[in-house]
């Protein structure tokens, strides 16, 4: 029983097929950075592209996605998608913005909890579809800000700690990257070391059987619905000290890139597969793709032609599901 | 069993949508301040279109099992392509039609292949897609712009009467004959046509049977037969089809071609709520698109109940939301009735 | 000598490591009903996959009717006259009786589905099986098992056969329509069909083939007129071996131990009635009777999968509520449950053996809110030797293992919960004789060390050899519980038809049993 061994075992779910798909997002991501410095030294003569100051914003920017991928590939994993997530986060945002003061932060939180619980109740118990479901939260959490703020943006501020998580630096690093990747040892322990994360993966793979082994999949399902929309809030938070207020809308950019970084990452879409190391690279690779269009001065039309033509190549270089003939 | 029975039946869930529409809309009818007229009739059947043809998109590749996030999209790319060609001579127009068509089947198209031979999940795909489809619908109008045959447009969005007096048939609108059919919105005629004339004959042609087969039981369909490849890509561009019919008819509406991308997003979320409340199963093999055209129609009569109600504007959003969290939930009392917990997993 | 109707040379079929079909010739003629024999895994699933043009063989030629054959799908084969009846039935159930029977090649009417015209297609194939109460509009989903498999049959007669194939095709028929099976299929030999016939039913075979055909370990061992060899020496070709003792000796009733499981009253809508009984520490109790009469509700009941279970439940004298399967493997009920189907019920293909065997018994390995990932291997590394379970390496998919030994994983995953009292449905489906016989001795071995095991099985032999005692269950009640000498196969058999004990005529052939 060696080290190796024991490894060998921690890696158990994560075979080399798994690994395939975030080797080559690894490849494209070098390939966007090539880009991105050749233009930028072809523009401006300088591989600003290339700054350790302008990655450092990148991956500054890229936390706030981080966390929603994060908490988005979670349910993906158990097969389950959660369409929440944009109200969730403008309405963590706004009701932060509007408390205000020391409660500002766990109002916030809270409120991701409270949408994630609503979530679970209606997937686990009501065993409505969650594209539905979750759909229908999102307008209902839509209804309520309109309500709340009487359809204009609402003029209330962040906090000074919003601000500081979002904005403020730590020896050159920015805050939110400390708080991602904080946010991502917890969730690589999660899956890797308690029973919770494989039981995630159990549930995404066929819930039947870890429901008939003994799996409380009803907690489980519930429990990453709620991490996910929390993850979703402190996003919306954090947004909101990037950008000392909240906005309507706010959260609709975060959606399909959310989904497209796990996918692009080599998870399933179907569940019971993938790493939280891919979900990373995907985002990683979503934001510096973004930035380089935008670098260009690419316009809309072709940044959005581009985004699609990128993932659909990725996936499509992934290799096949298989035949279904039985 | 008797043969009606068992029809009934089966038919429970596109009952139900007719229900929940007749409901809402007789609601709106009864309470109108001015009383009933075909005015109002025509108004609603406009505002109706765009939302029923999308949802009899989203309806086919729901019924294979997947779902197409791009319908929203492939309306919008049509719709900006149709604000160059729908000018001209009839020919020309009819021409710019016949592209439009052709160009958002074969999206439609695109779709099935790389769900098909690229073996990729079709939300992913679509979504991917969507991306691309929006992105030309933005180069091809940046800004808002376009322009449209006036007489046209004026023909495909009013009732007969008026199609008649454009075009100077059936004397200019007042012959005696035709007096009882005038009163038909052309947007109603058009959706019944495209009813008998596109779904049905699919439905019950051998891929639209093979399409319900894949959806019902992909092995059994394949060793049985059914050309499988060949029903996934076409019930994608049936899909792409019936969203072309959508951005042309939003063309004729709008008179302009609009890269709206926040309301491609609205049109395609709103297409999957048509599609579960008109009783097609998301996990396929039953349902159909009537049952969306009614689904579609259910959403439209609780916005027009908002209007003459007075509703604070304010409240509407949240109101929608809560009916359409409630809609889907209905689905959710089978499971009360479910005795063996095994069953509840898929 | 002319050629045979079909022909098979040198077959060759390999799935990865696995050598499914080697070197096979055979040959099969008209107007003859042909049984294929074998153990699973001896390759008669390959064979029929190759024959209906489901798989390419890796080698080898096939010719029909002296023309040699090449099929890329199973509708090439069904255009050549080969009609397949799988085990699997391949009706989807959303759409109507008479679309799935019409599915390949409907009548059509200006390029559409004539429906008028597939109905009546369907009402004269469904008259054809003596089916014509079923209604051709009726969705399939909503026809009983017994029903749907007839209309398969209907569908592969629509398809016109020179050569059917019935693979394991009356499992599921009620004992009316499987006589109404044989009719069918004793008129088409007389019109000049070949008829391939797989089953594991001696008695069907017995009374419907002309000609058997015994494969072992994919290869073809020897084809015989009926009648040309023993029932022995036919088991004998199939395991290759002589048969010796099958089932470990059972101990002498032990004297008044306590009851581990008490069941009293126990009901559940109309598929349950009053069932009550007990189970002491120790004792390998029996579920038999004919399928479908509620021995898989009762088990799943008992694991508190059924909602509205009416009765009450004690364990170790205690009075329990088992609220699910949660609840069932907690401390103080320790119960286990080897559910139907492997596949889709005990094991979650994609992942490691190892994480498998531990899913149910995670929640004890844990240090803190961590598993304890030293404490976990070393469990499962106990359990992969002690029940032998053939593994190339813990972190390969359990998707790669052999049936066999895939059952082992779920009984592993089970045992590893320490439970006392373990529930079996139908554990020994589609498993090879020699992990049946580790099991058989496994079973005996955890009631020896006090556990109490209530075993579900179709298969008398095992009923009669591995349980102390058999409850046969009718229509949702225990009608006769028969232990000692009077657990025997016409015993079993009388009351699963619920006849009254030893009354002569009660014929042996039925189906649901073996």
């Amino acid at each position: 029983m060696t080290a190796l061994g024991m490894t060998a075992h921690v890696q158990s779910a994560f075979s080399g097929r798994e690994s395939r798909p975030i080797l080559i997002a690894c490849a494209c991501i070098v390939v966007i950075l090539i880009v991105g410095t050749i233009y930028t030294l072809w523009a401006h003569g300088t591989a600003s592209f290339l700054s350790p100051r302008y990655l450092m914003q990148q991956l500054q920017v890229g936390a706030f996605l981080g966390l929603v991928a994060a908490g988005m590939m979670l349910v993906i994993l158990l097969g389950h998608i959660d369409l929440s997530v944009p109200w969730t986060i403008a309405a963590a945002a706004m009701m932060a913005t509007a408390v205000g003061g020391p409660l500002a932060l766990p109002v916030g939180l809270g409120l991701g909890v409270a949408v994630g619980l609503v979530n679970g109740l209606g997937v686990a118990y009501l065993r409505v579809p969650s594209m539905i479901f979750t759909l229908g939260v999102n307008a209902v959490l839509r209804g309520l800000m309109v309500m709340h703020t009487g359809g204009f943006a609402p003029q209330t501020h962040s906090t000074p700690l919003m601000e500081f998580l979002a904005v403020g630096h730590i020896l050159g690093i920015p805050m939110a990257l400390f708080v991602w990747i904080l946010v991502s040892i917890l969730i690589v322990v999660m899956l890797r070391r308690t029973p919770l994360g494989r039981y995630i993966y159990a549930v995404g793979n066929r819930e039947a059987a870890a429901y008939l082994s003994g799996v409380n999949t009803r907690l489980v399902l519930i429990s990453a619905f709620v991490l996910c929309s929390t993850l979703a809030a402190l996003a919306g938070v954090l947004l909101a000290g990037y950008s000392t207020k909240a906005y309507q809308g706010m959260g609709d950019a975060y959606l399909l890139p959310s989904i497209a970084a796990v996918v692009i990452g080599g998870t399933n879409i179907l569940g019971g597969q993938g790493r939280y190391t891919g979900t990373v690279v995907g985002t990683i690779l979503i934001v510096l793709l973004t930035s380089v269009l935008s670098i260009m001065q690419m316009p809309e039309a072709g940044r959005q032609i581009i985004y699609g033509t990128v993932i659909i190549a990725m996936l499509l270089a992934y290799g096949r599901r298989d035949r279904v003939t039985s | 069993m008797s043969d009606l029975r068992i029809r009934l039946v089966q038919s429970l869930g596109l009952i139900l949508a007719i229900g929940l529409f007749l409901l809402f809309y007789l609601i709106y009818n009864f309470n109108h301040p001015r009383g009933f007229s075909s005015q109002i009739l025509i108004q609603n059947a406009n505002e109706s279109f765009v939302l029923v043809m999308v949802g009899m998109a989203q309806t086919v590749p729901a019924l294979v099992g997947g779902l197409d996030l791009s319908v929203g999209a492939v309306m919008t790319m049509i719709n900006t392509l149709a604000s160059y060609l729908l000018v001209g001579w009839p020919l020309q127009i009819l021409g710019g039609i016949v592209i439009c068509l052709a160009t958002a089947a074969l999206a439609g198209f695109v779709n099935g292949c790389l769900v098909v031979y690229g073996r990729i999940q079709p939300i992913i795909v679509t979504l991917a897609t969507g991306a691309v489809y929006m992105g030309i619908a933005l180069f091809l109008r940046p800004t808002p712009g376009g322009k449209v045959d006036g007489d046209f447009s004026w023909a495909m969005t009013n009732d007969l009467f008026e199609l008649a007096a454009t075009y100077g048939f059936a004397g200019d609108g007042d012959a005696a004959w035709f007096r009882p059919f005038a009163w038909l919105p052309l947007p109603l005629i058009l959706m019944v046509l495209v009813v008998l004339l596109v779904w049905l004959p699919f439905k019950n042609s051998v891929t639209g049977r093979g399409v319900y087969a894949v959806g019902s039981a992909e092995g059994a369909a394949y060793m049985s037969g059914v050309r499988v490849d060949r029903c996934k890509i076409a019930a994608f561009t049936m899909a792409g089809l019936f969203a072309g019919f959508a951005g042309l008819y939003l063309t004729l509406q709008t008179s302009s071609g609009n890269a709206d991308v926040p309301q491609a997003g609205a049109y395609t979320l709103n297409s999957i709520a048509a599609v579960v409340i008109g009783g097609t199963s998301l996990m396929g093999g039953s349902g159909g698109a009537v049952g969306s055209l009614f689904g579609a129609l259910v959403i439209r009569s609780i916005s027009f109940n908002f209007r003459i109600f007075d509703v604070d504007p304010l409240l509407q959003p949240l109101i929608e939301g809560i009916v359409l969290l409630g809609a889907v939930s209905i689905g959710a009392a089978r499971i009360f009735r479910v005795r063996n917990k095994l069953e509840l997993f898929g | 000598m002319g050629g045979s109707f079909l022909e098979l040379a040198g077959i060759s079929k390999r799935y990865g490591g696995v050598r499914a079909l080697e070197d096979v010739s055979f040959a099969c003629e008209q107007s003859s009903i042909h049984a294929v024999l074998g153990e699973n895994g001896a390759g008669k699933s390959t064979l029929i996959k190759i024959v209906a043009g489901v798989v390419r063989p890796d080698t080898g030629t096939m010719t029909l009717e002296g023309q040699p054959v090449r099929f890329d799908g199973p509708i090439a084969a069904n255009k050549a006259g080969i009609v397949c009846i799988f085990q699997e039935l391949s009706l989807m159930p959303d759409l109507s009786v008479a679309d799935n029977i019409c599915i390949a090649d409907p009548p059509r009417r200006f390029g559409l589905i004539d429906q008028r015209a597939q109905r009546r297609r369907a009402e004269e194939l469904l008259a054809r099986v003596g089916c014509a109460d079923v209604n051709p509009l009726q969705r399939v989903r909503n026809l009983p098992l017994s029903r749907r498999q007839m209309v398969e049959i209907a569908k592969a007669l629509g398809q016109n056969p020179k050569l059917l194939i019935l693979d394991e095709a009356t499992s599921a028929l009620t004992g009316a329509d499987v006589e109404k099976v044989y009719r069918i299929l004793e008129q088409l030999r007389r019109d000049g069909l070949a008829i391939l016939y797989i089953s594991h039913r001696m008695h069907e075979i017995e009374q419907l083939a002309d000609t058997w055909s015994v494969f072992r370990n994919g290869q073809h061992i020897e084809t015989f007129a009926r009648g040309a060899r023993s029932a022995d020496e036919v088991v004998q070709l199939m395991i290759g071996r002589e048969i010796t003792q099958v089932f470990p000796p059972k101990p002498p009733k032990a004297s008044d131990s306590r009851p581990m499981l008490e069941v009293s009253g126990l009901s559940w809508v109309d598929r349950l009635a009053h069932i009550s009984f007990a189970v002491h520490a120790g004792e390998i109790v029996g579920l038999g009777g004919l399928d479908g009469q509620g021995q898989r509700e009762l088990l799943l009941a008992l694991f508190g999968v059924l909602r509205g279970v009416e009765g009450s439940i004690r364990v170790a004298g205690q009075p329990v509520a088992v609220t699910g399967p949660s609840g069932a493997k907690a401390k103080g009920v320790d119960m286990a449950l080897i559910p139907e189907d492997r596949k889709t019920e005990g094991l979650m293909l994609p992942m490691s053996i190892g994480d498998n065997l531990g899913m149910a018994a995670l929640g004890s390995l844990t240090r803190g809110i961590f598993v304890d990932e030293s404490r976990e291997r070393a469990a499962i590394e106990a359990m992969v030797e002690k029940l032998k379970i053939k593994i190339g390496a813990v972190d390969d998919p359990v998707a790669t293992l052999s049936g066999g030994n895939q059952q082992k994983v779920v009984i592993g995953k089970w045992l590893m919960t320490e439970p006392r009292i373990i529930l079996l449905n139908d554990p020994t489906r589609g498993i090879d004789v020699g992990t049946k016989q580790e099991l058989y001795q496994l079973l005996r071995d955890l009631a020896a060390a006090g556990a109490a095991i209530l075993f579900y099985t179709t298969d008398y032999d095992e009923l009669i050899g591995c349980c102390d005692r058999v409850l046969i269950l009718y229509d949702g009640a225990i009608v006769t519980t028969l232990e000692g000498d009077d657990l025997t196969e016409t015993r079993i058999v009388a009351a699963s038809l619920n006849l009254a004990a030893g009354e002569p005529g009660a014929t042996d052939r039925q189906a649901g049993g073996h």
